[in-house]
């Protein structure tokens, strides 16, 4: 009897879940699969194949694009670590009392406002009659108008700031449980602070490192109105090339593949930086 | 006694179902997919008034609209907008939408010549999908420093306007500049191999000319805050838009290039799944009364369909239009065939290189 009860409250509390995973997860990513097989022969008939999948090796702009979304996605990650972890460690070691919840909450703020508002925030800064060029102007540093938007530099700032909450919060999370005579005694052992930093600091704080960079990854990666937006005429992003092949060319088949693709490819680029960094999931999710 | 009350219960349900069934009269819907300006608050407030039909609007594009009503097989819209040239093509290959009935459509107030290019580029087994709305072009805006270097598409590749201009990475575009490269694209649909060839050479051109462009623009907003303030001076873009900014600047005019402006229609189209055709012909009928499509083209700057609208139209807009068409300009738009299948396979590809060029 008891067991049936807590059987049945088990199944309770896992309807939820299962619901999601099926309905939301698997049963659109089967139908994107079954569909990017599918090769349109003429108005109303089908066949399967696997011509998507060759387009994206010889139609080169497709697996070019593919490229150049994946480093710039890395470099975007890379940054985004670069610029959190100093934040990171104020906040966590730095910080006392009243001043840390602040601190956090000024991270969190400028995600109460939606991505686009965020990237036209940046437009309305960087471009050639925002306020950036006006000051410089101002100040007399430039003689005309600076275009500072529409290319690849501008679609990185846009991305890191999108991304840095992501890179933050585990950051603090791990780095807060450090115990912080392990650095005290790491500087009388006879460590400089490159030592330190390198022996000490990063090795406790990896899993939050590894997870933070995952995510901050999969989000750029899968990123669309930041590159697009503030890209310009060179942004090919791979998920605006999907979002081109469902909605404007009405090509739902070489978008589907296209969205396997980056699925794959994506995952198997985490993998990688698991192994290299010597991480396995569970450690780091858990 | 149980029999009774099951009966009862029946009954019961029977009448209630009768009342949720008659209850659509009472409060009638209209869901209409459409594009901004085709439906001002004015209008739409006049048509609740007159018919007691609740009007229930989304705002859409061309792809959109399509995209959405092929996920639903033609479901969750009673009335949508499509260009003309967008239906055949879309029918054939997905059935969203049904034929129009056209003894239910007061032609009367429509323009007999649109009626009959509408009929004709919309039909398929006999039977015609589409009424004409609403009409317009695309050409060029420009400012009028460069108005002498920037008379047709091609000229947007021109030295003297470098990282001053913009235009989309749309189908347009592409026809624009085969047209102004001396081709006529339109003549060659149906015959691939001489349009992959002219496509070939638009994407040269294209691919040449991008160190040109500012950015490719994506939405009318974008481009109209581009040229207001002055970061671009010459765009490929609609004739709409050229007017609106020639209000607040006379600078800025649209004009008509020399090799013509390519004319769209933007039509009423019924989804195959409309569960209220009777007020979808209602909305049709009324709007196209002149006076109510003197509304429309105040609010989005596009001439419709209707006859004698145009004593109706604010006199400014009235103004500028003249202003960009001339007679001969106006012989010379060049109006979109519908689009054979295929087509737009070869153009996506054409578009991806050239967003991929370096």
């Amino acid at each position: 009897m008891k067991s049936s009860a807590s059987r049945l409250s088990l199944w309770l509390l896992l309807t939820p879940f299962l619901l999601w995973i099926v309905l939301l997860v698997l049963v659109p990513h089967m139908q994107m699969l079954r569909v990017s097989f599918q090769v349109r022969e003429s108005w109303d008939t089908l066949a399967w194949g696997l011509e998507q999948y060759q387009n994206f090796f010889t139609e080169s702009y497709y697996w070019r694009t593919f490229v150049r979304t994946g480093v710039m996605s890395l470099f975007t990650t890379f940054l985004t670590l670069l610029v959190a972890f100093p934040v990171a460690w104020y906040i966590a070691k730095m910080a006392r009392g009243r001043s840390k919840g602040i601190l956090f909450l000024a991270c969190l703020i400028p995600f109460w406002a939606s991505e686009l508002v965020r990237t036209y925030g940046w437009m309305i800064l960087l471009r050639e009659s925002g306020l950036f060029s006006s000051w410089l102007q101002a100040l007399g540093w430039a003689d005309g108008p600076v275009e500072m938007l529409y290319n690849d530099v501008a679609v990185i700032i846009g991305l890191v700031y999108n991304g840095l909450l992501f890179m933050v919060v585990p950051l603090v999370t791990t780095l807060d449980g450090m115990d912080e005579n392990l650095v005290e005694a790491g500087y009388d052992l006879g460590g400089g602070h490159a030592t330190v930093l390198r022996e000490v600091v990063v090795p406790w704080a990896m899993p939050g490192i590894v997870s933070g960079c995952i995510v901050v990854f999969m989000l750029t990666l899968g990123s669309y109105l930041t590159p697009v937006l503030m890209g310009g005429k060179d942004s090919a992003w791979f998920t605006e090339q999907i979002f081109t092949q469902f909605i404007t060319r009405f090509n739902w088949e070489q978008g589907a593949a296209l969205g396997v693709l980056l699925l794959v490819l994506s995952s198997v680029m985490v993998w990688l930086g698991l192994k290299l960094s010597g991480q396995s999931l569970r450690k780091v999710m858990g | 006694m149980n029999a009774n009350k099951t009966r009862n219960a029946a009954l019961l349900c029977t009448s209630l179902l009768a009342v949720t069934a008659a209850s659509p009269l009472l409060a009638e819907e209209l869901r209409l997919i459409t594009w901004g300006g085709y439906a001002p608050d004015e209008v739409v407030t006049q048509f609740e008034d007159e018919t007691g039909i609740d009007v229930k609007i989304t705002l859409s594009n061309n792809e959109d609209m399509i995209s959405k009503l092929r996920a639903t097989g033609g479901a969750g819209f009673d009335l949508a907008q499509p260009s003309q040239d967008r239906i055949v093509g879309v029918q054939r290959q997905f059935n969203v939408y049904k034929p129009i009935d056209y003894s239910r459509i007061n032609t009367d107030q429509l323009q007999p010549s649109m009626v009959k290019a509408t009929q004709e580029a919309t039909a398929l087994n006999g039977k015609s999908f589409g009424v004409p709305a609403v009409w317009g072009t695309s050409g060029l805006i420009v400012h009028s420093s460069v108005a002498d270097t920037v008379k047709d598409y091609t000229d947007l590749c021109d030295p003297a306007v470098a990282g001053k201009v913009s235009y989309r990475l749309k189908r347009p575009t592409l026809m624009g500049f085969a047209f102004a490269m001396g081709m006529d694209p339109f003549a060659a649909y149906n015959d691939r191999d001489e349009y992959a060839s002219i496509m070939a050479k638009v994407e040269d051109k294209l691919i040449e000319c991008k160190a040109n462009v500012k950015t490719y623009w994506t939405g009318g907003d974008q481009l109209l805050s581009l040229l207001r303030t002055g970061e671009v001076t010459a765009a490929m873009a609609w004739d709409a838009g050229g007017w609106k900014l020639n209000a607040e600047n006379p600078e800025i005019q649209f004009v008509a290039p020399e090799s013509g402006a390519l004319g769209w229609i933007d039509t009423f189209a019924i989804p195959r799944r409309s569960e209220n055709e009777e007020a979808a012909y209602k909305w049709i009928n009324f709007v196209m009364q002149p006076e109510i499509a003197a509304k429309i083209t105040n609010a989005s700057g596009n001439f419709t369909a209707s006859k004698a609208a145009d004593e109706f139209v604010k006199a400014d807009l009235r103004d500028a239009y003249r202003a960009s068409f001339g007679e001969q300009a106006i012989t010379n738009i060049k109006w979109y065939p519908p689009v054979p299948p295929g087509l737009e396979a070869t153009e996506g590809q054409v578009l991806d290189r050239v967003q991929a060029a370096n």
